[in-house]
């Protein structure tokens, strides 16, 4: 018999994992055994439930009481007060902000309100190690029902058509086209192969690792029923081994749905084969761009090559592949399930359903969240994100890391969808958002993602191997207080050589960073170059240190923690700064008592 | 290897597992009080009792917990029933045999069992 009352689930997502969340399970375990409880309550694992920043996070049922920033100490507590007494500990309970009520539903408040989670409808929900639980939320209903019913291949695209869904990993190719290309695409020998790419390699971007490691098995059924719709009987998910817990539960998934014949042979007494392979991938950035990946798992270096001919008529091994980005398999049940119409329903005319967005940078709720198409980004940042900590002003955000482009501060009333995006200068990309505040300058972050590119570029073709550094050589010129008008200019010239010549679409929007910061903050790049200043306090050449003689009181502090002596002076008269010496690290500022060091 | 049939006897079974994790505002709470002077007065086979008999039926929406002393220790083991939308009601000198009946009664067919209630030993 049956006799579980109340169900603690832990999430062990990458994040709260980090913040030791496994140590608390193991906690909770040994204090339930202590309480004589462990028949009567259950300690889940389970995936992200999106408040990254206030992990490791703990949701003890029936209550959906939702406990924040647990530490082992207070699972004795929880367990004794909580668990024993039916008392909710209301010290840990989560709460949007320091003054505000301890909240006892996560669906009230801010953060989940303005959300919609379709393609985490299973994070934080379902224990990912446990492919029963996946088959208690309906999971596998919708093979079942294709495998039962036959359904023809051509019925399953068309509802994908019409459903609207478009990919997910930056492009927005439509899926149900993409699927019909490679359903129509003519195989000599008959081999075709579905893929997956969760080589999620944008810097901030934790989308796809996020499913992976809260619902691997959704993932698993869409491509399974993507090999059925388009005939194919192998798959390959391309990971970075990076991502050892997702890469870890995939592995656990993909045998538990062999060992329920839900992959392999004869899939459900139907006929019909169907087996998954997981392909590691080291890490380059360039293997996201789909001809390289595919040749990465091919066994060779991973570089890109020109399309087309495109995957769908010519993709692995020479086969018309499919491939698709975990976030767009994450929808694909979904639909299949609850029909087109409604997943139709939800967006804007031309991108519909929802996005899932890693929030990063200067933002309050660091973490996942899954928002309808559509959604203004001042209803992330703000409403969701829960703005800019510290009271700093919001400044820009920026959407598809290296390959997107900074939404200004004037724009944060946009909704956020392919075309609009697209519009403006940035794109969709996979779902990185990060957060910028007035501390941020915009020409060192147009830097920093082209120092990303630089170092990912795989130097196949010339003008993404040259271009790209040598555009970098101009912004650290900028930086450096050596820049000139004409320069911007060359920049601008330059962005569109590389846009128009590089081979694949690392090169291709590699200046997106930089044109669309130069289109939206020139005042910065102009005070750069002609007045030799960062107005945000940044790019450390441009900066000046000194001390102001009249508030100096000759304590010696700056002189004694300057980490080059590049002070001098006498006890309790005025220091001076040699600015030749100076290395404008800041720590003579943030240890002056008097506040007698300025910045400028 | 699963068949269909294995497939969908494992769905229904784990739905009634993770049932425990839907907190809608419908749910009907049962609290049985666990202090010391419940637990010694007998209540852990009473809500073991409330987890079988609602286990049985096939229940939706009907969480059992504990609680502490509910503070009438002479009464004890107490069970606290929370219909949404309805005042409360207290079952008191509970023992298994009795659990059935509040059971069906109450969280079935939302008849209140008076004759165990606080109002009648009272």
């Amino acid at each position: 018999m049956n006799h579980i009352r109340s169900h603690i689930m832990v999430c062990t997502g990458t994040g709260c994992t980090s913040s030791d969340s496994p140590r608390l399970i193991s906690a909770f375990e040994e204090e339930l055994l202590r309480a004589g409880m462990e028949q009567e309550v259950r300690v889940v694992k389970t995936g992200c439930f999106g408040l990254c920043a206030m992990g490791p996070i703990v949701m003890v049922f029936p209550e959906g009481a939702c406990y924040t920033q647990v530490k082992l100490e207070d699972v004795p507590e929880i367990v004794s007060e909580h668990i024993v007494k039916g008392r909710i500990v209301t010290r840990l309970l989560h709460k949007e902000d320091a003054g505000a009520d301890a909240v006892t539903s996560l669906a009230e408040t801010n953060f989940y309100k303005n959300q919609m989670r379709i393609a985490l409808r299973n994070c934080g929900v379902i224990n990912p190690e446990s492919i029963d639980e996946y088959i208690g939320v309906d999971g596998y209903t919708a093979l079942e029902r294709i495998l039962t019913e036959q359904t023809p291949p051509q019925e399953i695209i068309d509802c994908i058509k019409k459903s609207g869904l478009r990919g997910r990993g930056g492009a927005g190719f439509s899926t149900g086209m993409k699927w019909q290309f490679t359903y129509d695409a003519k195989s000599d020998d008959g081999v075709k192969f579905v893929a997956c790419n969760a080589d999620e390699g944008d810097p901030g971007a934790f989308m796809d690792r996020s499913v992976l490691e809260g619902d691997p098995f959704s993932v698993i059924e869409a491509m399974t029923i993507a090999g059925y719709a388009i005939g194919a009987h192998q798959g390959y998910i391309y990971i970075r081994a990076e991502y050892p817990i997702a890469v870890k539960r995939l592995e656990i998934a993909i045998g538990q749905a062999k060992d329920y014949g839900l992959l392999g042979k004869d899939i459900l007494g139907s006929g019909f084969d169907f087996d998954l392979e997981l392909r590691l991938g080291a890490g380059a950035f360039v293997c996201g761009e789909e001809t390289a990946l595919m040749t990465s798992i091919e066994g060779h270096r991973g570089e890109p090559r020109p399309r087309p001919p495109f995957p769908a008529n010519k993709g692995l091994f020479a086969k018309p592949t499919l491939l698709n980005n975990v976030e767009t398999y994450a929808n694909i049940t979904w639909i299949l399930n609850n029909g087109w119409e409604k997943f139709a329903a939800i967006g804007t005319e031309k991108s519909k359903g929802t996005k899932v967005f890693a929030l990063g940078g200067k933002i309050t709720n660091t973490g996942l969240v899954e928002i309808p198409m559509g959604t203004t980004l001042r209803t992330i940042v703000y409403d969701i994100g829960g703005g800019c900590p510290n009271g700093k002003k919001f400044k820009a955000a920026q959407t598809g890391g290296p390959s997107g482009g900074c939404i200004p501060e004037s724009l944060i009333d946009t909704p956020i969808d392919y075309d609009s995006l697209t519009a403006i200068g940035s794109m969709m990309g996979s779902g990185g958002l990060i957060v910028m505040d007035e501390d941020n300058c915009m020409v060192d972050i147009a830097k920093f993602f082209l120092e990303f590119c630089v170092d990912e570029s795989c130097g196949k073709c010339t003008p993404c191997r040259i271009g790209t550094k040598r555009l970098l050589d101009l912004l650290t010129k900028i930086t450096d207080g050596n820049g000139t008008l004409e320069d911007l200019d060359t920049i601008e010239e330059l962005c569109y050589h590389l846009k128009d010549s590089s081979l694949c679409a690392l090169g291709q929007s590699a200046p997106n960073p930089v044109l669309s910061t130069l289109k939206y903050f020139k005042d910065e790049y102009i005070a750069h170059v002609v007045e030799k200043r960062c107005p945000a306090g940044v790019c450390k050449k441009l900066l000046k240190y000194e001390i102001v003689a009249d508030k100096c009181k000759g304590c010696t502090l700056c002189a004694r923690n300057c980490p080059v002596g590049a002070i001098s002076g006498v006890v309790k008269g005025p220091h001076f700064i040699d600015t030749e010496k100076c290395i404008k690290c800041g720590l003579c500022q943030s240890n002056c008592r008097f506040g007698a060091i300025v910045k400028h | 290897m699963k068949s269909l049939e294995e497939l969908k006897a494992i769905r229904e079974k784990m739905k009634r597992q993770m049932e425990v994790r839907d907190n809608d505002e419908n749910t009907i709470r049962v609290v049985v009080g666990m202090a010391t002077c419940g637990i010694a007065a007998g209540a852990r086979p009473v809500m073991t009792a409330f987890l079988d008999e609602v286990e049985r039926r096939g229940l939706k929406n009907v969480s059992v917990s504990q609680t502490g002393c509910i503070g009438v220790c002479r009464l004890e083991p107490v069970a606290e029933v929370f219909v949404p939308g309805q005042e409360k009601v207290t079952y008191v000198k509970l023992r298994p045999d009795m659990v059935p009946a509040i059971v069906e009664q109450h969280l079935v067919n939302h008849n209140v069992v008076t004759d165990y209630t606080i109002g009648a030993a009272e």
